[in-house]
């Protein structure tokens, strides 16, 4: 967790925004996953999340449950996501953590999954069905892997609920940016540029970083404003979807276009050329 | 209102199960369920608003039938059935949607959404919602959409919007996940009538609630008809579990009352089957911890059976915890003695059962071998047949 909490406190320190980026494993095949992230990587993730397919993902929009869908069919276990990530940590210093639902780590035995994902090299996770009400056993655990777990508020959380959320979470708290599913538009700006104001009065204790509906440089840069940083999903998950059905493209294209997108989020299309470092 | 046993906890546990893992979204949502129905659980102006709702509309309370002809066939115990397929729109489903709508209103909720297997919750949804005008949304997989045919033009007819869903299993299940997505998107006017005891705490508790009232009236139908109100066994299918919970929660005080689940075998132990608590290990599915059908990955595995409205990979966090306590024996019956329960009801009674129904009655000979003579088992007749004449009929 600590590589996330520095690299965090690293954009912070810089005045820059962080940017965190999803990508679904065993998207868009198995193969494909790790390729995929190392251009994310090229193209200035400060972070990833790498999501953990699962039969029924409630809070997902269309573009991740198809990918989730696609992952499953491909046969894609937890052992695989293992598999990737600790490749990817091999190989790059930054962060990445594990995002999905309860019931496969459950599964899997909660302290077992926090040991493996602790030899991956994995800096936590963050689970979209476990609120503060349920979290303990999780948290118990990753605590004792050093592993970190990313609590989640949403606009209509209470005042209350969110400094709670802000004193449970490790490494940051994760904005969802509207009351809907990943992948959802973000409506009326000014709604979600009120309510990040609100929780940037009531996080003072981790970073806040703001997520779902998040498509271009300009929505990011908007809703950042409040934040320290910004996650994009399901735009993402798109954009690897529409290249990976143009079969007749090789896939060295591919993933020059991931980086070049990727790029465009941070920077805007006039940094879109600039090299992670 | 006197509670048989303490819980769910405050947090909404039944020991190891149930609970509210749902997204952050949705938890101002069930925060505010959960108060509002402790206060209308407590306020006796409710209570009257949802009895005479019972009484002059869905028609309670429904009749406890002996089975004579049943009785003799089956040469053991005397059997009793509990007729909820006497309820408005032929199963006991109406008994918690009645509840649910008068909470909506309460809450000042004007959006109605829900989700539907076999389309019997859909139609009692659909259903209360004309009879208060409110704007209703059902959410049907689309195998359930062509199968159940009849209750999809049901509750087009009652004016509901029946949305088919194609994602994963196109069942109960996915149509549980597209309810769940709609809440979370409408989550500040949408009030999500969940229909069986399953979902975020409270829902188990309250559906199971408002479901009591047909144990507490076969108590007292019981009392008048056979001298004591606590029959030796009591039987019920178990989908969800809903009618099961229902029936079995007057009785989980009396140690001598036999409490039998009969859950869906499909086709057989050993092949597709919808048998959770039977086959099933603990899991977290759709805002609880339960039982659940899925495979060593943590991924929720498709159920199966004749009965659309056993088809579910889950099962409400009190069986579970009644499972585990042994309280109650969970059995199964196959797709093929469903069939025969039917054969046998009607042909012995004249009542012809909903296929979930009929799980019980094909466990019956069976299931109470052994029995003497003066026993009585009380059979929860949870809903009627006449949806499932197009299954039937291809096994007759």
């Amino acid at each position: 967790m600590q590589r996330l909490q520095e690299k965090l406190a690293a954009c912070i320190q810089r005045g820059d925004k962080a940017m965190g980026l999803f990508m679904t494993s065993g998207f868009p095949d198995p193969e494909s996953t790790l390729p995929v992230l190392r251009e994310m990587d090229r193209g200035g993730a400060d972070f990833i999340e790498l999501g953990m397919p699962f039969s029924d993902p409630l809070a997902e929009g269309l573009p991740i449950q198809r990918s989730s869908e696609r992952a499953l069919q491909a046969g894609v276990r937890m052992k695989d996501t293992f598999r990737t990530a600790a490749a990817f940590c091999a190989e790059s210093n930054t962060p990445l953590l594990l995002m999905g639902y309860a019931n496969p780590i459950h599964q899997y035995g909660i302290a077992a999954f926090c040991r493996d994902a602790r030899n991956a090299g994995i800096e936590g996770f963050i689970l979209a069905d476990v609120p503060l009400e349920e979290h303990l056993p999780f948290a118990g655990e990753a605590a004792a892997s050093g592993l970190g777990l990313v609590h989640l508020i949403a606009p209509n959380t209470p005042d209350e609920r969110i400094r709670e959320i802000d004193r449970a979470t490790t490494a940051f708290v994760y904005a969802v940016s509207i009351t809907g599913l990943t992948g959802s538009g973000l409506g009326a700006i000014e709604h979600v540029e009120t309510y990040l104001k609100r929780a940037r009065s009531m996080v003072r204790t981790h970073p806040l970083l703001a997520g779902f509906g998040i498509r271009t440089h300009e929505d990011a840069v908007r809703l950042s404003r409040h934040t320290d940083g910004f996650i994009v999903g399901s735009a993402l998950i798109e954009k690897v979807e529409t290249l990976w059905n143009h079969e007749s493209k090789p896939p060295k294209t591919h993933y020059e276009e991931i980086r070049r997108f990727v790029r465009a989020l941070k920077n805007g299309d006039k940094g879109a050329e600039e090299e992670n470092p | 209102m006197e509670k048989t046993h303490p819980l769910p906890d405050e947090r909404g546990h039944f020991g190891l199960y149930g609970g509210v893992f749902v997204p952050e979204t949705l938890i101002p949502a069930v925060e505010e369920l959960r108060k509002a129905y402790e206060a209308a659980r407590k306020n006796p102006a409710f209570r009257q608003e949802l009895d005479t709702m019972l009484t002059d509309y869905a028609g309670r309370p429904t009749p406890l039938t002996f089975c004579k002809r049943l009785t003799t066939t089956l040469g053991g115990p005397k059997i009793y059935l509990k007729r909820e397929d006497l309820c408005h729109t032929g199963a006991h489903k109406i008994n918690n949607t009645i509840g649910q709508i008068l909470l909506a209103r309460r809450m000042g909720k004007t959006r109605i959404i829900a989700e539907t297997g076999a389309g019997q919750h859909g139609v009692a949804t659909a259903t209360v919602c004309a009879r208060f005008g409110l704007h209703c949304i059902v959410y049907m997989g689309e195998e359930d959409v062509e199968r159940q045919h009849l209750n999809v033009l049901r509750m087009r007819l009652l004016g509901a919007d029946v949305r088919p869903v194609s994602s994963g299993s196109r069942t109960l299940k996915d149509a549980t996940n597209e309810a769940i997505r709609d809440w979370v998107t409408n989550v500040r006017d949408t009030f999500y009538i969940i229909g069986s005891v399953v979902g975020p705490h409270p829902y188990p508790m309250m559906v199971r609630d408002f479901h009591r009232v047909i144990g507490d009236e076969t108590r007292r139908q019981l009392r008048e008809m056979e001298g004591r109100s606590a029959p030796d066994a009591v039987v019920a299918c178990v989908g969800g579990g809903s009618n099961a919970i229902g029936l079995f929660y007057a009785f989980l005080k009396d140690p001598n009352v036999q409490l039998y689940g009969v859950e869906a075998a499909g086709e057989g132990l050993n092949g597709r089957h919808a048998a959770t608590l039977t086959q099933g290990s603990p899991g977290i599915l759709h805002g609880a911890m339960s039982y659940l059908l899925q495979d060593e990955d943590g991924q929720v595995q498709l159920a199966h059976s004749i009965s659309a409205g056993l088809d579910y990979p889950g099962v409400g966090p009190e069986h579970a915890w009644l499972r585990d306590t042994g309280r109650v024996h969970y059995a199964s019956a196959t797709d093929a003695e469903a069939i025969e329960g039917v054969k046998l009801l009607s042909k012995t009674e004249g009542i012809i059962p909903a296929l979930e129904t009929a799980h019980a009655i094909g466990w019956l000979p069976e299931g109470i071998r052994g029995m003497a003579h003066n026993e009585v088992v009380v059979v929860n007749c949870s809903g009627r047949g006449d949806k499932d004449m197009g299954t039937i009929a291809k096994h007759l």
